[in-house]
């Protein structure tokens, strides 16, 4: 049994596990499946200040090796998070994290601080990187001054673990990445979903209502795996590496490239108790290598 | 109900007709009761292609061999690998998903439309909705008689009536042009529909407009089945609810199709 704990910043994590925003609800709709104390963390359903009805149906497409999603943030709102949600996760022993959404820097630093007030929550992922909203979202996450603007005003308004997740579509993560990191975030966690879409010939028509979507799944994992290791190269912060993990081999690939923690996305919409058993293959791992802790392995990749 | 993941056992894959089959499943531990308009969410994991799980409603149940069928239309690549499985072999499956149905009260007459892959919640719901069966009548409609799947097994829990598009079984036409729905629709006190979209939506608009308690049961696309992944949405008078946990069962009044 090697030690799977790992930190991020001052926060620790009983191993590097977690599940990835909009694939595991509050942590609640999983539970059935998977006893939540055993994850490393669970990073809540993207949140935003008001509530959002989200995209028109239909929001998916299933693709080769992944799908396409356009949900667009469908969520009840901070309001409801704290009074209807908060109080029956807070004292269940794992990290809920909020992931935070904004259509405007005001929007994000008013909900970081709302968050900041919420004892039990000991980080929040800070999404600019959300490709199915119009405003907001993903555009701020594709320019390193428009990522150190809101990075920089979060950070004042937030005390906490700031955890900054990433967009793929953009020419240099690694720019990025460093530009986060030069306004305070603790972390930054990637990578978000790829910009794709899906047509029907049949009816020559996008499926998608939104036309474009965001790719997730195994199809996307070699790309993520390549920005994890670039962004490792990059920064200083310890990174969350996610893009297509769907068993323990995957996740400690993401480990190897250098990431510290993992999520696990799509894969939960297959199986949703996959996560434990990913924690149990990476511990296998570590001893089977004769490894003491996976933060031995961290970016420990042979080139 | 507690959802699991369970590995169920194929014991039987019987084609019912040229696209659809029967498939039966079985536990090693007692299932949970399943009731009709309750669906199960099947890993078909044969090809890059079939990522996701399939939705399948439930058709039959027998707690005392832990067994319950589905119907499987083929409609596409994931159903299609689905139907050459093989007795003997291992499937997981989520289960039970879903709400199902409003049962009807003991003295109420019904009528169940069923179309396609939605034939499956009908005859699971003429079978266990507890009623005389003089009370069921079950509209079943199909493009053809060779598209229609033999419902022997179901006759004694209902009247049945069929509709095809060229005549070849029952009346001639649409199940919205049968007799028993065109002149006797008020005389029901719940309508229950699974189907096609425009079946559905043309059974919602007459039952509300007969003032008829109506049911039906969506099938939209979905990735998860449990209420996570948020893509299946519907839209009702009270915003975008999840078919696969605030549904799949609605009642029309519900939803916003007349708009």
């Amino acid at each position: 049994m090697a030690e799977l704990g790992i930190k991020i910043k001052d926060l620790f994590f009983k191993n590097p596990v977690l599940t990835a925003s909009g694939t595991c609800g509050f942590g609640e709709e999983i539970a059935d499946f998977v006893d939540l104390s055993v994850l490393g963390g669970v990073v809540m359903k993207g949140t935003t200040l008001k509530p959002r009805e989200g995209n028109d149906y239909p929001r998916m497409a299933e693709t080769a090796s992944g799908m396409l999603n356009a949900v667009g943030l469908q969520n009840k709102g901070v309001t409801n998070f704290i009074k209807n949600i908060y109080p029956n996760i807070k004292d269940i022993s794992t990290n809920f994290i909020v992931n935070v959404n904004g259509s405007t820097i005001e929007e994000y630093v008013e909900l970081a601080e709302r968050i900041n007030e919420l004892e039990k929550i000991p980080a929040i992922e800070l999404n600019i990187s959300c490709p199915n909203v119009k405003e907001g979202g993903m555009a701020f996450g594709v320019s390193c001054a428009s990522a150190e603007r809101v990075v920089k005003a979060v950070r004042k308004a937030y005390d906490k673990t700031l955890i900054v997740k990433l967009s793929p579509n953009v020419t240099d993560i690694a720019g990025i990445a460093r530009a986060v990191e030069s306004e305070g975030a603790d972390s930054v966690s990637l990578v978000n979903t790829f910009l794709g879409m899906a047509i029907d010939s049949k009816t020559r028509k996008p499926v998608l209502s939104t036309v474009t979507g965001g790719l997730s799944g195994p199809a996307i994992k070699p790309i993520a795996l390549r920005m994890v290791w670039q962004v490792y190269h990059a920064v200083n912060i310890p990174v969350i590496g996610m893009g297509g993990i769907m068993n323990a081999t995957d996740a400690i690939e993401f480990i190897l490239a250098g990431a510290t923690a993992v999520q696990i996305g799509t894969a939960m919409f297959i199986d949703p108790a996959i996560p434990v058993r990913i924690i149990d293959g990476i511990d296998h791992y570590l001893d089977a290598n004769q490894y003491g802790s996976v933060n031995d392995i961290i970016g420990s990749l042979q080139i | 109900m507690k959802k699991t993941i369970r590995e169920l056992l194929l014991i039987e894959n019987t084609q019912l007709n040229h696209d659809n089959f029967r498939l039966v499943l079985q536990s090693d531990a007692e299932l949970p009761n399943m009731v009709p308009g309750q669906f199960v969410n099947v890993e078909i994991s044969q090809a890059t292609e079939i990522f996701l799980r399939r939705p399948f409603s439930v058709m039959d149940t027998d707690a005392e061999n832990k067994t319950f069928s589905l119907l499987v239309k083929i409609l596409g690549r994931g159903s299609k690998v689905l139907t050459t499985y093989q007795a003997g072999e291992k499937i997981s499956v989520i289960l039970p998903l879903g709400k199902g149905f409003t049962l009807p009260s003991a003295n109420e007459k019904v009528l169940l439309i069923g179309g396609g892959s939605g034939v499956a919640p009908m005859l699971f719901l003429a079978k266990t909705c507890g009623l005389d069966p003089a009370r069921v009548h079950v509209l079943l409609g199909a493009r053809t008689k060779a598209d229609h799947i033999d419902v022997n097994a179901y006759k004694s829990f209902g009247n049945f009536w069929f509709t095809t598009e060229n005549g070849s079984l029952g009346e001639k036409g649409f199940v919205t042009q049968h007799a028993i729905y065109k002149s006797k629709l008020s005389e029901f006190d719940k309508i229950y529909a699974c189907g096609p979209a425009p079946m559905m939506k043309a059974v919602a608009a007459d039952a509300r407009s007969a003032g008829v308690f109506c049911e039906v049961s969506l099938e939209n696309m979905m990735a998860c089945g449990f209420g996570v992944c948020l893509c299946c949405v519907e839209k009702t008078v009270s915003g975008n609810k999840c078919v696969c946990t605030e549904g799949p069962v609605f009642n029309v009044n519900e939803l916003t199709w007349q708009n």
